[in-house]
C-alpha cells in the first residue's frame, strides 16, 4: 500500500486546486477521481461527433485571478475570452439588451424608462460596493465567532474593522443588502418589469429560492464578483470549454509532481484512533496518508463515505440538515448552424451574449412556485449561451454548441425519481420556450443532452446535483458554511479536511475553497504559506 | 396658537399612549391628538353588528412587554385563563399546544416540541432584551453604542458555543425547514408555520421566518390571552394611566400636518385648522404617513425620502368578524376549547400554497386562519346566548389585482367560511352578519399605510439597526424635534408597547443630555 503525504478526493476544480497548492509546497499528493475524466463539474465533454460540450458549468468569471497567477495557469493553456452583455426576449416581440458599452446600455434602458436608465448608475455603484466587501473575504478563512482563540478573535476584529470603516450608512446598507430579496432590492431602483426580470435571474441561479425570497440579493454577488482581465463583473468563456480550467489546474498539479488517478472512486475514508488515515477505493485498494482532503460535498463526504461511528452525533445531525437542493438542470445542444432570432436587429452585438426568455417578475416567481410543488418550471428561467460564437474550437466549422441552464428543476418529481419520458418532456419545455423566439431553432438541433439534478448527481456525485454544493443562504454562508463551527476547512476528525464548494465562499468555478483549504493545511503542517490570501492585504 | 406643550404625540394607538404616559410621568407636559373618536388605534373594541362587539384589529394579547405593564401599573383584567392553540384537523384528530406541551401527536413529536420550544424560548429571551431599548448605531465610536454592541456580543456568547452556533444559523433560516426537520405531525408543522408568518408577507419557505417566530415569542413565550372587554379595554386602561400622569388626550382631532419652522419641528396643525405648539413631536403614525404626508418631503433630504418610500408595508392579513346565532359545531372540539385559539393550517405546504397567490396580487382561495370566539370567554361581547367569531385570515393582499371590490370581498369571505366549513359544517347556518376588514379597510379605519399591522414588514432588512430605515433606528427622525414611537420603529408591531416605551426612554435621555 502506497503512502502519500496527502490524498485529495475528487478531481473537480477545487480538489485540483488544493492538490496543486499542496504539491507546490513540496508534499507528495495524489488526487483520486471516480470518473474516467477529471474536472468534476468543470468539464469539456465530447458527447456528439466533433462537438465539445461544457456540459455542467458553462461560463467563467469567478476564478480568482490570484490563483490563476499563483498556479501559472496561462502556462497550461487556459485562455478566457470575455463576451458581452445579455439579452432578454419579450413576449410582445421586443427585446431588452444589456450592453457592455455604458452609453449604448443607457440608451437601451431609456427606451423603456428614462428613470431606470438614470437609476442604473446608482444601482451599479451600490452593488459593486457590496461586491468589493465580499471580494475581500473570498480568499480567506472565516473566523469562528464562537471561539476565543487569538486567531479567531483577531479575525473577528479584522472583519469588524473592515465593516466599521466603511461608515455608518454603508453598514446599514450592507445589512439590508445581505438580508433582502433580489426582487425588493431591484424594486428600490427600477420600475420596468423586463429590466428587473433580466437582472433578477442572477439572484436565483442555482438556488432553491424565488426572487422574492429574502437573502437572494446576496446571491447576485456570486454572479457579479468575478472578473475577466481585471474587469469586475464581466464574464468569459474558457477556450475549449470549461474543462480547460480543470485541465490547466491539473497541468499545474502535475508539473509540481502530483499524481492523478481517475476511475478511482472512494468508497470510504478510513479513520483509525480518531484520525483519518487513508481512503478505501471502490476497487478495494487502499491508499494511506496523514492528510485526507475531500472535494466532495459535505453530505457525500460524511454521510456516504464515513462510518457514522467516526462522527459525533450532533455534527452528523448538522450535516444531515445541511441544505443542498437540486433546483437547476441543463440542456446541452449541438446545432447545425446559428439559430436566428427575428426580434433582434441584424448585426446586433448581442448575438454573442447570455440570452433569457422571461420578461416579467411574475413569471420569474411562478417558475419557483412550480419547483416548490415538486415539478420543473413550465415556464422556466433559461440562461442560454452559445460559446461557439467566440470559441470556434468547440464545434465543427459553422456549427454551434448551445448551453442552456434551467431554473427550476427539482431533484425528484413530487418525491419520486424521474422517468425517461419526463426527462424528455422537461427538455421539450426548454426547447419550446427557445423556439418561441427562434423559428429555425428546432430544425438546427443535431443532438442534445438532458441533465436533471438527478443526472448531475449520478454522474458528478454532487448530492441532489446542487451546483453550489449547498444553498447559498445566510444560514450557510461565511462562518456558517458548511455548518457552524466547522467553517475553517477542518472536519471534526483529525487529518480530514474539506475543500469543496460546501465550504466558504461557496460554489461557482472560483477555486477559492480549494485554495483556502490548502492554506489551512499548510498552516497545520507548520509550512510556509504559498497560497494567495486577500484579507488584510490592504 | 395655543399654549405650548413639551411634547405632542400624534395618534393614540397603544404605543402613542404608552409613550405619552411615560413622558408625562417624567414631568413633561404632553398632548395626544387622535384622529378617531376613540383611543387605541388598532387596539380597539367596537360593534360590527347590532349588539355584537369585537376587537376590531388585534384580538389576542401575547406580546405586551412586562416592563410596560409594570411601569404603568396596568391591572390588565383578562378574560379567562391561559389559552391553548388547537390546530384543526378535518378528521377530528386535532393537535393542541400551549407553552412547551403538545398533545395529539406521537411521543417523538412531544419530545421534539419540548426541545424546540425550550430552545426558541431561550433565543426569544435573548432577542427580547434587545427589543426593549433603542438599537445601537453602528460604526460610531460613542460609548453607549459600543456598550450596547458589546452587550449583544456578550449575550450571544453567554448562550454557550453550541447554542450560539445554532442561533447564528437559525436567525436567517425559514420555519419550513425547521419544522420539517423536527416534526412528524403535519398539523403541528402547519400551525407553527402559521405562527411564524402571521401578519407578514412571507410564506413558511421564505427565509427569516424563524426570526418572525422568535419575535412572536419574545415578550411572553407565546402565552396567549385576551383582555376582558376586548383589546379596547387595554387601550382604555393605557389612556387612563396616561391621563393619570397628566397627559391631555384629545380625540376626533386628525392631525393635518406637522409644522416645520426654521428647519425644525414647531408643532402640529389639525384638520380643523387648530395649531398646537411644541418643539417635540412624536408620531405614532407609520413612518410613510409621518414623513410623506404629515411632514412633507420638502423638509427632509431626498435620500431619506427614498428610503421611506421603499419601506415595504403592504398588509396581507385581513380580519373577518362573524355574528353567530349559536356556536357552530366544530367536529372533535370540546366545549371549553371554543375559548381557545383555533388555527386552520393543516400542513406547511398548505400555508405556502395559500401564500403563493398573494405574490401576484390575488387572495388565497384556501386561506390560513386564526380563529377565536371572544364571546365564549367574555359573554358581554354578544347578545345573550349568541356569539362572535373573530378571525385573522391570510392571505389578502393590500394591492389586490382589480381592487377590493364588493365582489372580491364577497368571494374572499365565502372562501373563509367554506374553509372553516370543512371543520364545522353548520357554520354557515349560524352566521347572521359578517364584516371583512381587508388591509385597505384597515388602512382607512386605522390610518396605517398599506394596512400592515407592523407598520412595515417585519423582515431582517427592516429590523433592528435598519428599522424603519437606515440611519433612523433610534426613534429620532432626521428633522430636529421629530420622533417616531409606533410599530414602524424598532422593534415592530404587535400589542407590545415596546416601541412606545423605547421612544419615551430615548427622548427623555436625549433631552436631559
Amino acid at each position: 500500500m502506497k503512502t502519500y503525504d496527502a490524498i485529495v478526493v475528487g478531481a473537480g476544480h477545487n480538489g485540483l486546486t488544493t492538490a496543486a497548492f499542496l504539491a507546490k509546497a513540496g508534499l507528495d499528493v495524489v488526487c483520486v477521481e471516480k470518473n474516467d475524466y477529471i474536472g468534476g463539474a468543470a468539464v469539456s465533454r465530447n458527447l456528439h461527433e466533433d462537438w465539445i460540450y461544457s456540459n455542467c458549468s458553462y461560463v467563467c468569471s469567478l476564478l480568482r485571478p490570484e490563483i490563476f497567477r499563483a498556479l501559472e495557469l496561462h502556462r497550461h493553456d487556459l485562455q478566457v475570452t470575455p463576451f458581452g452583455g445579455s439579452l432578454t426576449f419579450m413576449q410582445n416581440g421586443d427585446y431588452y439588451g444589456s450592453y457592455h458599452d455604458p452609453d449604448v446600455a443607457y440608451r437601451e434602458r431609456a427606451r423603456f424608462s428614462r428613470r431606470d436608465a438614470d437609476a442604473y448608475e446608482r444601482y451599479r455603484s451600490d452593488t459593486m460596493r457590496q461586491c468589493r466587501i465580499i471580494r475581500d473575504f473570498l480568499l480567506s478563512t472565516p473566523p469562528d465567532p464562537t471561539s476565543f482563540r487569538p486567531k479567531d478573535l483577531l479575525g473577528l476584529m479584522q472583519v469588524g474593522r473592515k465593516f466599521l470603516e466603511v461608515g455608518e450608512d454603508r453598514i446599514y446598507e450592507s445589512i439590508r443588502f445581505w438580508t433582502m430579496s433580489v426582487a425588493e432590492y431591484l424594486d428600490e431602483y427600477f420600475e420596468t418589469d423586463v429590466i428587473k426580470a433580466a437582472m433578477s435571474g442572477s439572484g436565483i441561479i442555482g438556488t432553491a429560492l424565488g426572487i422574492h425570497s429574502p437573502g437572494t440579493a446576496y446571491v447576485l454577488l456570486h454572479h457579479y464578483m468575478g472578473d475577466v482581465d481585471g474587469n469586475v463583473g464581466s464574464w468569459g468563456f474558457a477556450r475549449g470549454g470549461m474543462g480547460a480550467v480543470s485541465n490547466a489546474i491539473a497541468g499545474a498539479f502535475r508539473s509540481y509532481g502530483g499524481e492523478l488517478r481517475t476511475e478511482a472512486g472512494v468508497d470510504k475514508i478510513i479513520v483509525r484512533n480518531g484520525r483519518a488515515q487513508g481512503v478505501g477505493l471502490e476497487n478495494g485498494d487502499e491508499l494511506a496518508a496523514d492528510i485526507i482532503v475531500s472535494a466532495m460535498d459535505v453530505k457525500r463526504t460524511f454521510l456516504n463515505c464515513m462510518d457514522s461511528s467516526d462522527l459525533d452525533e450532533k455534527f452528523r445531525t448538522r450535516i444531515e440538515n445541511f441544505k443542498i437542493r437540486g433546483s437547476s438542470g441543463k440542456l446541452n445542444i449541438a446545432l447545425d448552424g446559428l439559430p436566428t432570432f427575428p426580434a433582434l436587429p441584424a448585426g446586433n452585438s448581442l448575438m454573442i451574449s447570455d440570452m433569457h426568455f422571461i420578461d416579467s417578475m411574475e413569471r420569474m416567481e411562478r417558475a419557483y412556485d412550480d419547483w416548490k410543488a415538486g415539478t420543473w418550471s413550465r415556464d422556466p428561467y433559461i440562461d442560454m449561451v452559445m460559446p461557439t460564437t467566440v470559441d470556434p474550437t468547440m464545434a465543427p466549422p459553422g456549427k454551434h454548441f448551445m448551453s442552456c441552464f434551467i431554473q427550476y428543476c427539482p431533484h425528484k418529481l413530487e418525491g419520486r425519481d424521474w422517468t425517461d419520458p419526463e426527462r424528455e418532456a422537461f427538455a421539450q419545455t426548454v426547447i419550446d420556450q427557445i423556439a418561441n423566439y427562434s423559428p429555425d431553432f428546432k430544425d438546427l438541433i443535431v443532438h442534445y443532452e438532458v441533465r436533471t439534478p438527478a443526472d448531475i448527481e449520478a454522474e458528478i456525485g454532487i448530492t441532489e446535483g446542487n451546483i453550489f454544493h449547498g444553498e447559498l443562504t445566510m444560514d450557510q454562508l461565511l462562518f456558517n458554511r458548511p455548518v457552524p463551527g466547522y467553517a475553517q476547512y477542518r472536519a471534526p476528525v483529525a487529518g480530514l479536511y474539506l475543500c469543496g464548494s460546501s465550504t466558504h465562499p461557496g460554489g461557482g468555478v472560483m477555486a477559492a475553497p480549494g485554495a483556502n483549504a490548502a492554506r489551512e493545511i499548510l498552516a497545520d503542517l507548520k509550512r510556509p504559506n504559498t497560497v494567495p490570501e486577500n484579507f488584510g492585504d490592504d | 396658537m395655543t399654549d405650548g406643550y413639551d411634547a405632542i404625540v400624534v395618534g393614540a394607538g397603544h404605543n402613542g399612549l404608552v409613550c405619552s404616559a411615560l413622558l408625562a410621568k417624567a414631568g413633561k407636559k404632553v398632548l395626544v391628538l387622535e384622529a378617531n373618536e376613540r383611543v387605541g388605534g388598532a387596539a380597539i373594541t367596537r360593534e360590527f353588528a347590532d349588539g355584537y362587539a369585537v376587537s376590531a384589529c388585534a384580538h389576542l394579547l401575547y406580546q405586551l412587554q412586562p416592563k410596560v405593564r409594570k411601569e404603568l401599573g396596568l391591572s390588565l383584567r383578562l378574560a379567562g385563563g391561559a389559552m391553548q392553540t388547537v390546530a384543526l384537523s378535518p378528521d377530528r384528530q386535532h393537535v393542541r399546544y400551549a407553552g412547551d406541551a403538545v398533545s395529539g401527536v406521537a411521543n417523538a413529536d412531544v419530545r421534539s416540541y419540548r426541545q424546540f420550544h425550550g430552545q426558541m424560548a431561550r433565543f426569544a429571551n435573548l432577542l427580547n432584551t434587545h427589543l426593549n431599548s433603542a438599537p445601537p448605531r453602528l460604526g460610531t465610536r460613542h460609548y453607549s453604542d459600543l456598550a450596547k454592541l458589546a452587550r449583544l456580543g456578550f449575550d450571544l456568547r453567554r448562550l454557550g458555543r453550541d447554542e450560539m452556533r445554532t442561533f447564528l444559523r437559525l436567525i436567517g433560516i425559514n420555519i419550513h425547514d425547521e419544522v420539517t426537520e423536527r416534526f412528524e405531525n403535519p398539523l403541528l408543522r402547519g400551525a407553527l408555520s402559521l405562527d411564524a408568518v402571521l401578519g407578514t408577507h412571507l410564506g413558511p419557505r421564505s427565509p427569516n421566518t424563524i426570526m418572525t417566530y422568535l419575535y412572536r415569542l419574545a415578550a411572553g413565550h407565546g402565552r396567549l390571552s385576551a383582555p376582558q372587554g376586548g383589546m379596547g379595554s387595554l387601550a382604555e386602561e393605557l389612556a387612563q394611566a396616561a391621563r393619570g400622569a397628566g397627559v391631555t388626550i384629545r380625540t376626533g382631532m386628525p392631525v393635518k400636518r406637522i409644522i416645520v419652522e426654521n428647519g425644525r419641528v414647531a408643532g402640529v396643525e389639525t384638520n380643523s385648522g387648530e395649531r398646537f405648539e411644541s418643539m417635540t413631536v412624536v408620531s405614532n403614525a407609520d413612518p410613510k404617513r409621518t414623513i410623506m404626508e404629515l411632514v412633507g418631503t420638502r423638509h427632509v433630504e431626498t435620500g431619506f425620502t427614498r428610503r421611506i418610500n421603499n419601506i415595504r408595508m403592504r398588509g396581507n392579513a385581513a380580519k373577518l368578524h362573524l355574528a353567530l346565532e349559536r356556536l357552530p359545531a366544530f367536529a372533535g372540539l370540546a366545549k371549553a376549547e371554543y375559548g381557545d385559539r383555533l388555527v386552520v393550517a393543516p400542513d406547511e405546504h398548505y400555508v405556502e400554497r395559500a401564500f403563493n397567490p398573494a405574490k401576484y396580487g390575488e387572495s388565497s382561495p384556501q386561506p390560513v386562519m386564526e380563529i377565536t370566539f371572544p364571546s365564549v370567554r367574555d359573554p358581554a361581547l354578544a347578545p345573550g346566548g349568541k356569539h362572535v367569531m373573530s378571525c385573522i385570515v391570510q392571505y389578502a393582499p393590500y394591492a389586490l389585482a382589480g381592487g377590493w371590490t364588493d365582489a372580491a370581498r364577497e368571494a374572499f369571505t365565502r372562501a373563509c367560511i367554506e374553509t372553516m366549513g370543512r371543520y364545522a359544517p353548520d357554520l354557515e347556518s349560524c352566521v347572521t352578519a359578517t364584516e371583512l376588514l381587508t388591509p385597505v379597510d384597515i388602512e382607512r379605519e386605522f390610518h396605517i399605510t398599506g394596512g400592515h399591522w407592523h407598520h412595515g414588514e417585519l423582515a431582517l432588512d427592516q429590523f433592528m439597526f435598519v428599522r424603519p430605515v437606515c440611519g433612523a433606528a433610534q426613534y429620532r427622525m432626521p428633522l430636529d424635534g421629530l420622533y417616531l414611537c409606533g410599530a414602524g420603529a424598532h422593534p415592530g408591531g404587535g400589542i407590545s408597547g415596546a416601541a412606545g416605551r423605547n421612544a419615551a426612554m430615548f427622548i427623555l435621555k436625549e433631552q436631559s443630555a
